[in-house]
């Protein structure tokens, strides 16, 4: 039953790929993606470069995004025990905002090459300072969480430290001029396509670095579905389960925050589904599911923003997704309990 | 009889800014293979530092704990865990997990870093699923099991953990009575059947002196005793540390009785649960029951047969049919003789 789940879901995520890399504002036939994709030759040579040069990236970004904020997204819902938390309730994508922000208001002073909207993303300092921002937000974190004494401090440290972050932003923004603050909104909005083949280079050891630790954790992480008693009791060494976790997430959700903005809610509602799909709170299946659901999911919401001939804005899409899945959830949960 | 846990000389408190707050001082006592011992005392005695004391959670102030050969609170977090398990208060809340989910965690110090199950782990589980009769209902979720069935099923986790020495925090909380015997006659046949020790706190008075091998009471004074329940029954200990407390122990019948406000002695003549019920009536209804003294007395109830009884208030006889006769009987005259007094 799991197996074949599984097999669905690897099948879907090649049909969302192929289907991303084949829609867009030029329609490229999917004969011809294959082609491309195998090396074959293709009859305009427009195709090529549109595949290999945007719609690749694109793709293999939002894959990835989605892979590493469901995984991060789960950590953090079981660590917390609660099913709201994301992979931000550390305070990572405040810190990446808030070196955006200091980029965006210094970006008058430099010149106006950064205000330039959608070529935002392909700054290499915008990514240079979200990732000095939620950098510097994961030290902390790290730093933080194998002092304190339980979980519930360190969620509550990591919201406070997001309110901070959040008002130093708003100080900035108040005394920026209006292209700067549209410069920063749009980073906020998110997107999948700013990242170069340069970028990847960064984002792909990086996010699979955070993966690999998250598989790691996944012993301690289903000793901790019992809670911190319990799994002590079990054997585990709750601070370093707790900094492990802490770092993997961090880096998960800092990197994609670098590159592609703060994306909402894939976060929460993939592990959700993930769990309903699978019934279990096993770590070790909900891993996987969570990596292959989060990256298809992604590559949908990429396409959802392209529906019609203007492109809306990434994060309204993975929130008008996500929201009625988290409500849906629990709405079917406190029926079973109920029952 | 191999002992699997032995408290020296341990003191247990807190740790302060301004010192150490020490709860219960120099306890000596063991836990041998094949005990269940019931862990009693008023709230605020000690009862949940001395288990996290020995769960190895809160460091002692003073004296060892040795978990078989070794210090217990030295030992690496994970060798603990598999010499011992622990069955706490707290809920488990978790969403879509059965209860074979659960009962694998307890195989945790048992795996590897990845936590696969070898063919001896999925051994452990199904056995600690069929000793706690918990197979019939592994596939369903955790969430959707009654009171009673979770706790088996969590009591199956720690057994599938290996341990020599099992600790249960009020195991017996949140459950009806027929649960709690369910649940601690189980500990029980575990305990001596599997040889291993197990300790649990619980507020069950009555049913933990009928239960237990040995008992551990704390008092809120700060004393510690351990020994046979009969034992300390006789001794006086459970009186003693019972009798602030709104409770009293009746060393004669081995149960627990409310302090009420006693006023006229009853005397009750006969024998067998008709007398019986009648003496718990008069007992509630404020008298202080006097077995020996007929005289003395200020009420006698005798049992004739079932459904009648003959009553004598002062020095008027009657004879009633009714449980509620008799208590009507002998509450008017309490009220008019404590009138009386009063004048």
């Amino acid at each position: 039953m799991r197996r074949l789940f599984f097999v669905l879901l690897l099948i879907g995520l090649a049909v969302a790929f192929v289907l991303s890399v084949s829609l867009g504002s030029v329609r490229i036939p999917i004969e011809s993606v294959l082609r491309v994709l195998f090396g074959g030759e293709v009859e305009r040579e427009t195709w090529r470069t549109i595949i290999w040069q945007f719609r690749l990236p694109k793709a293999i970004t939002a894959m990835l995004a989605g892979a590493a904020l469901a995984s991060a997204g789960l950590q953090m819902q079981t660590l917390f025990r609660n099913p709201l938390a994301d992979p931000f309730v550390l305070g990572i994508s405040s810190g990446a905002s808030l070196g955006v922000a200091l980029v965006v208001l210094a970006g008058t002073a430099v010149g106006s090459s950064l205000l330039g909207g959608l070529s935002l993303f392909a700054n290499i300092g915008v990514v240079a300072a979200a990732s000095l921002g939620s950098g510097l937000v994961f030290a902390l974190i790290v730093l933080v969480s194998r002092r304190i004494h339980n979980n519930v401090t360190l969620l509550v440290l990591g919201l406070m430290m997001g309110y901070v972050v959040s008002a130093l932003v708003s100080i900035l923004l108040y005394f920026s001029v209006p292209e700067q603050v549209q410069a920063y909104i749009n980073w906020t909005f998110g997107s999948f396509g700013g990242t170069t083949w340069g970028n990847l280079q960064v984002l792909v050891p990086v996010v699979l670095m955070g993966l690999a630790l998250a598989m790691a954790c996944v012993k301690p992480l289903n000793a901790l579905l019992l809670g911190e008693h319990y799994a002590r009791s079990m054997g585990v060494n709750v601070t370093q389960a707790r900094v492990m976790i802490a770092a993997s997430a961090s880096l998960l959700a800092g990197a994609v925050t670098a590159f592609c903005g703060p994306i909402g809610f894939l976060g929460v509602a993939v592990p959700h589904l993930a769990r309903s799909m699978f019934a279990t709170s096993n770590h070790k299946v909900l891993g996987p599911a969570c990596v292959l659901l989060g990256a298809s999911l992604a590559l949908l919401c990429d396409l959802a923003t392209y529906a019609g001939k203007f492109a809306l804005p990434l994060n309204a899409v993975t929130s008008l997704i996500g929201a009625p899945i988290v409500v849906w959830m629990i709405l079917q949960r406190s029926q079973t309990r109920q029952n | 009889m191999s002992e699997l846990l032995k408290l020296d000389h341990l003191t247990i408190g807190y740790k302060t800014r301004k010192g150490s707050c020490p709860i219960v001082h120099a306890m000596n006592a063991s836990l041998h293979a094949g005990e269940l011992v019931c862990l009693l005392g008023p709230n605020g005695a000690g009862k949940s530092t001395l288990l996290r004391t020995l769960a190895g959670v809160q460091a002692p102030l003073s004296g060892t704990v040795k978990l078989g050969e070794a210090d217990l609170h030295t030992l690496p977090q994970r060798e603990l865990a598999k010499r011992m398990a622990v069955v706490l208060t707290e809920r488990v809340t978790t969403d879509a997990m059965t209860a074979r989910e659960l009962v694998t965690l307890g195989r945790h110090p048992h795996t590897d870093w990845s936590g696969s199950l070898r063919p001896l782990d999925h051994k452990h589980i199904e056995w600690a699923m069929q000793a706690t009769n918990t197979i019939s209902y592994a596939s369903r979720n955790v969430n959707e099991l009654s009171d009673g069935e979770r706790q088996r099923v969590l009591i199956a986790r720690a057994l599938a953990q290996e341990p020599h020495v099992m600790l249960l925090d009020e195991p017996t909380a949140f459950l009806d009575l027929p649960r709690r015997v369910e649940v601690l006659q189980l500990l029980r046949t575990l305990a001596h059947e599997t040889q291993r020790a197990f300790l649990l706190s619980t507020h069950d008075l009555d049913l933990a002196l009928h239960i237990a091998d040995r008992v551990w009471l704390l008092s809120s004074s700060g004393t510690f005793e351990a020994g046979l329940p009969e034992e300390l029954a006789l001794s006086g200990a459970i009186t003693q540390t019972f009798q602030n407390e709104g409770v009293a122990f009746d060393v004669r019948s081995g149960t627990f009785k409310l302090c009420l406000p006693q006023g006229q002695t009853a005397c009750v003549l006969g024998d067998g649960p008709e007398a019986f019920w009648v003496r718990r009536m008069l007992e509630r209804a404020g008298f202080n029951i006097n077995p020996n003294n007929k005289t003395a007395s200020e009420v006698q109830v005798e049992v004739v047969r079932r459904g009648l009884w003959r009553v004598r208030v002062g020095k008027v006889f009657c004879e009633i049919t009714t449980l509620e006769g008799v208590l009507a009987a002998v509450r008017t005259d309490a009220e008019l003789s404590g009138g009386a007094d009063r004048t």
